[in-house]
């Protein structure tokens, strides 16, 4: 582990040592278009999460039709990577040094996008909020030129934790979690936000690995363990499986569900509204089968932009939410770059987001950045599913 | 011990997920003597039809011989087409054109039906099997139809006409066709019963792990494991094979300490090569003698 | 022995039943030779007419090809069937990136000792394939592949592997493959420092497949070989004759699994990175596609197949996004149809006809 960690203040060294004072690369850029590029995994196991990079390119089309950014109409490469780490090396190479696109967006998956991390920054092109919550998207000193985007998920967990030792008396904690670097992130930032206490509280810890058909077996185990706190670190189809198990065993522990699995369209509705009725989870997007929002500003008009843009989206998922809101601040990061693209200048823009709202987050969500602080949301409001709608409650809680 | 039992009869649950893909495993084995890759997406596509059928307000009773028959067709109408042009080409190029079918289909479902997770229902009421909470009335209910199907497919392939023919035609083309066994006709429709017996498996498995275009990928390889573990070449050995896959794994996720819970699967899977390095022919199989 | 059990027997052992078991030594001037030498030359002369993400495809196709050389002794040359030839490819390159993060070693030097992990994993490998034999091996070696990323990604390895995370590589040049000093690659090719990192491995991937094809056709060629083909041709009556099948067969799934550890170090290097996620089973499935496209039986093959692992799935994702996997699949199937036997048949076939035409 030692050697881990110098290896990383050596290319730290490196990568600061190597950072030109004054030298403007402009690419991809035109008196009339910005090349924009993107990876997803339109297939293979992931594709799911394919919505997110369709809903973009949908976003950026109605942006062209609109006038475009300063006049530049958007030119938005999204290629495919299958989820597989090498593949998506493959592509962004080729959006780098083929397509030379001025930027990379919202590229999806934690070791997808690790894989072209240091790629990216030796070459320095902007990779620009990525689709994942690792919370390794926000080192500007060794990694300058990405950036992330949502919360990251140790720091969400921490404020599971939090809550926990806040509410619960006598706490027995079960977690559930998917055997990976995205499981993984979770779990250490709960037992950091637990702190002392982790040893003691946490009862039970079950892996599972994607490959596994159902986490049937983990979730009667961890009701075994006579947990009374079911942390669920699990992907939706999973997080569907467990929420379903567990109701059906009749086991109900204060459950609490990772953001990343909290859409209702797609997790709770399949796994059963009745079933879900009790769950807590973190939210920092509006949800859109949330009837509360029904009439909020912008949730009309990203209804209105799903009808006409992207109908054939699914629109009780959170994914197109994301996409829609992700591609807004992409748009706002070039608007404010105005005539002066080159990679350096969207970068500093990218970290100069001063309470930028990107509509469809949560109200009193606000994005910020700075040249040391490149996790642009990072604020959640903790919500309780009331068995048709997530209800938050308590105030918005920031890590600012 | 009260825990070992638990493991146990979630792992006959869990089980009867592979056993029944195992079957469809054994069937298709049976018609042509190979594995088929593209089978777990086949049955996949299956419960999309029949999850579109239902969709449009058809009772379950209706769709669920619905979807068979289409299945049964669908399967027929893949190896007439896509294999009978290559009939003699080697075995290797049969497993490439298998994933290029996988390819075919998983790609086509995640267009036509995306790809977030959909519900199927249960024909079964909700709800615990006799109170327990390791079974579902579901899951139950799904040993059942495993189990019959399991007795409907003996006695095909031990009495009928055309069982014997199909056995026949796998096992020895040649003389098979001597003694006038339409073996390519019966190659069809083993194609044909697969993918009918893949689709049962689907529409049963969907409701337990949520049907989706991915939704077989691993679940056909527990069903590979457990008709090679019971035999390909028998029925109720595969049915054996699954169910003993699903209590293996579970214990092994129990018991070993550390490494249990991450590997699971390869515990099983290691467990599974073992037995077969002492007993090539599985459990319950015929030991094929090779004639030089 | 009936010459219809044969020909039946060879169809089971999936190997096109022309291949020459002790074809007379080609003249040097032979048309096989003239083609592989006007291949060298241009795998040479491409790096100087591309760009740099070009030669990193190409490193991806040989990559590959040498992969598929490595399977194509164990299933063409030996019939053993394998599904699983991507734990090794993970092997080596886990090898290659640990040596070279851990170990301080430059990227060619891990190379043998990828060579030699696998070699010994192939061969321990090889004893329970022994008592395997055709389906059961196909998902025995299935069965490894599947288990690969679950391995990989252990907690009690984690200080080796990584675990979940992965590890980078060429930490201390943040992620370009450092030049050896006596390579000129910047100068020679006239590129920057990011590409000379991405030309050098290229280079070195050249000579790799070059010295595995020689290595493999001369081992194929040997007696060695000739044994492994008698018991791929007839395992009974190589027995008989007193060959040591158990011996041959357990080497042969060595110096396979060898090779695609190489193939692996080299993947490791162009792209810097690996993880569990990299080398799930889809990798080995591949590897087969390859394989079958190339020709089984055929090495040359390994570079067509090759090629089409790299650029088809790309062609088909530029025709369709939402269907390119079942575009893909046509490509596949469509390629199948027009060589039953892999492009290696079709050359065959060709060759044959115009030999026949001269003589």
């Amino acid at each position: 582990m030692t050697f881990r960690r110098f290896t990383l203040a050596a290319s730290a060294a490196i990568a600061v040592a190597a950072a030109p004072a004054t030298a403007q690369t402009v690419v991809g850029v035109t008196d009339d278009s910005i090349k924009i590029g993107n990876i997803m995994p339109y297939s293979g196991p992931a594709s799911a999460y394919g919505q997110i990079g369709e809903a973009m390119s949908a976003y950026m089309e109605m942006v062209n039709a609109n006038g475009g950014v300063n006049g530049r109409m958007i030119e938005f490469v999204s290629y495919d990577d299958g989820y597989q780490p090498p593949r998506t090396v493959e592509q962004a190479r080729k959006l780098v040094e083929r397509d030379e696109v001025a930027l990379i967006v919202a590229t999806l998956g934690t070791p997808t996008t690790s894989a072209i991390h240091r790629y990216v920054n030796a070459r320095k092109v902007p990779l620009l909020f990525v689709a994942t919550g690792a919370s390794k998207w926000g080192q500007p000193e060794e990694y300058p030129w990405t950036m992330g985007w949502q919360p990251d998920y140790a720091t969400e967990a921490k404020i599971y934790a939090q809550y926990i030792l806040d509410n619960v008396e006598d706490a027995k904690i079960g977690i559930l979690y998917q055997n990976d670097d995205y499981g993984r992130d979770y779990l250490g930032g709960f037992k950091e936000g637990l702190g002392d206490k982790a040893d003691e509280l946490i009862v039970s810890e079950r892996p599972y690995e994607v490959a596994d058909p159902t986490v049937d077996s983990q979730v009667i185990s961890l009701a075994d363990s006579d947990a009374n706190v079911f942390f669920n670190i699990t992907t939706p189809k999973f997080a569907a499986q467990a929420i379903k198990k567990a109701d059906e065993i009749g086991w109900e522990p204060l459950h609490l569900l990772n953001n990343v699995s909290s859409s209702v369209g797609s997790v709770l509705k399949p796994a059963g509204l009745e079933a879900s009725m009790g769950l807590i989870t973190a939210q920092f997007l509006m949800d859109p089968t949330d009837p509360q929002w029904a009439d909020h500003p912008e949730k009309v008009e990203w209804e209105a932009f799903m009808d006409e843009w992207y109908p054939d989206g699914d629109k009780t998922s959170t994914f197109p939410v994301q996409g829609y809101s992700e591609s807004a601040t992409l748009i706002h990061v070039l608007e404010k770059a105005g005539d002066d693209l080159s990679r350096e200048n969207i970068m500093a823009q990218a970290a100069n987001l001063n309470g930028f709202r990107a509509p469809m987050t949560l109200p009193g969500v606000e994005l910020n950045t700075s040249p040391t602080d490149f996790y642009p949301i990072e604020a959640v409001q903790l919500s309780r599913f009331t068995g048709d709608t997530w209800e938050l409650f308590g105030d918005i809680i920031s890590s600012e | 011990m009260e825990l070992f039992l638990q493991q146990v009869v979630g792992g006959i649950a869990t089980g009867g997920i592979y056993a029944c893909m195992a079957l469809a495993v054994v069937m298709i084995y049976q018609a042509i003597h190979h594995l088929n890759f593209a089978q777990g997406e086949m049955a996949t596509f299956s419960t999309f039809i029949a999850w579109t059928l239902l969709a449009y307000g058809l009772p379950y009773l209706a769709v669920f011989p619905l979807a068979i028959a289409i299945s049964f067709v669908g399967g027929f109408a893949v190896e007439r087409i896509v294999f009978k042009p290559i009939e003699h080409a080697p075995v290797l190029t049969h497993i490439v054109v298998f994933i290029a079918l996988y390819s075919i289909f998983n790609s086509a479902m995640g267009f036509i039906w995306d790809f977030s997770i959909k519900t199927v229902p249960s024909p079964f009421p909700p709800g615990r099997f006799l109170g327990s909470n390791l079974i579902s009335n579901h899951q139950a209910g799904m040993i059942a139809i495993t189990l019959v199907v399991l007795v409907l497919l003996f006695l095909f392939f031990a009495y009928t006409r055309i069982g014997l023919a199909m056995r026949a035609a796998a096992a020895n083309p040649d003389s098979a066709r001597l003694v006038g066994i339409r073996t390519s006709f019966m190659t069809a429709l083993g194609w044909g019963m697969a993918s009918a017996i893949g689709a049962v498996a689907g529409i049963l498995i969907a409701p337990l792990v949520f049907l989706e275009p991915n939704m077989m990928l691993t679940i056909l390889l527990y069903g590979f494991a457990g008709a090679v573990l019971g035999g390909l070449t028998s029925p109720p050995g595969a049915v054996l094979g699954g169910f003993i896959v699903g209590i293996v794994e579970n214990l092994a996720g129990t018991y070993i300490p550390v490494i249990g819970g991450e590997l699971k699967l390869t515990i099983a899977l290691a467990l599974i090569v073992g037995v077969l390095v002492f007993k090539p022919a599985g459990l319950l199989g015929r030991r094929i003698v090779q004639r030089v | 022995m009936a010459t219809t059990d044969d020909a039946s027997l060879a169809k089971r052992a999936s190997l096109p039943a022309s291949v020459d078991v002790a074809e007379p030594r080609t003249p040097l001037l032979s048309m096989g030779n003239v083609g592989l030498a006007l291949t060298l030359a241009a795998l040479l002369a491409l790096p100087f007419f591309t760009e740099g993400f070009f030669v990193f495809q190409m490193t991806k196709v040989l990559t590959y090809a040498v992969a598929i050389m490595g399977l194509n002794l164990l299933t063409g040359f030996n019939g053993q069937f394998s599904l699983g030839h991507g734990a090794f490819f993970a092997i080596g390159a886990y090898t290659t990136a640990i040596l070279v993060e851990m170990g301080g070693f430059g990227f060619l030097a891990t190379l043998p000792f990828a060579a030699l992990i696998c070699f010994g994993f192939g061969f321990l490998f090889g004893f329970p394939a022994l008592r395997l034999e055709g389906i059961y091996l196909a998902l025995a070696t299935f069965a490894l592949a599947v288990a690969t990323p679950q391995i990989l990604k252990l907690s009690p390895l984690e200080g080796l592997t990584g675990g979940v995370q992965g590890i980078y590589l060429f930490s201390e040049t943040f992620g370009e493959p450092p030049v050896p000093s006596w390579a000129p690659v910047q100068s020679i090719f006239g590129v920057d420092e990011f590409d000379a990192g991405t030309y050098w491995v290229y280079l070195v991937t050249v000579a790799v497949v070059v010295l595995t094809y020689w290595i493999l056709t001369n081992l194929v060629g040997s007696r060695t070989g000739r044994a492994m083909m008698a018991i791929r041709d007839n395992p009974i009556a190589a027995r008989s004759m007193g060959v040591n099948a158990a011996f041959y067969k357990t080497v042969a799934f060595g110096v396979s699994a060898a090779v695609v550890g190489v193939a692996g170090g080299i993947g490791a290097a162009s792209t810097k990175f690996v993880a569990p996620d990299s080398f799930t089973f889809f990798v080995s499935v591949s590897f087969l596609v390859g394989l079958v496209v190339g020709g089984v039986g055929w090495l040359p093959g390994a570079l067509i197949g090759g090629a089409f692992i790299v650029f088809v799935p790309n062609y088909a994702e530029e025709v369709s996004k939402g269907l390119s996997g079942a575009f893909f699949g046509i490509f596949l199937i469509l390629m199948i149809y027009l060589a039953p036997n892999g492009v290696g048949g079709l050359i065959r076939a060709a060759a044959d006809r115009i030999r026949r035409r001269s003589d």
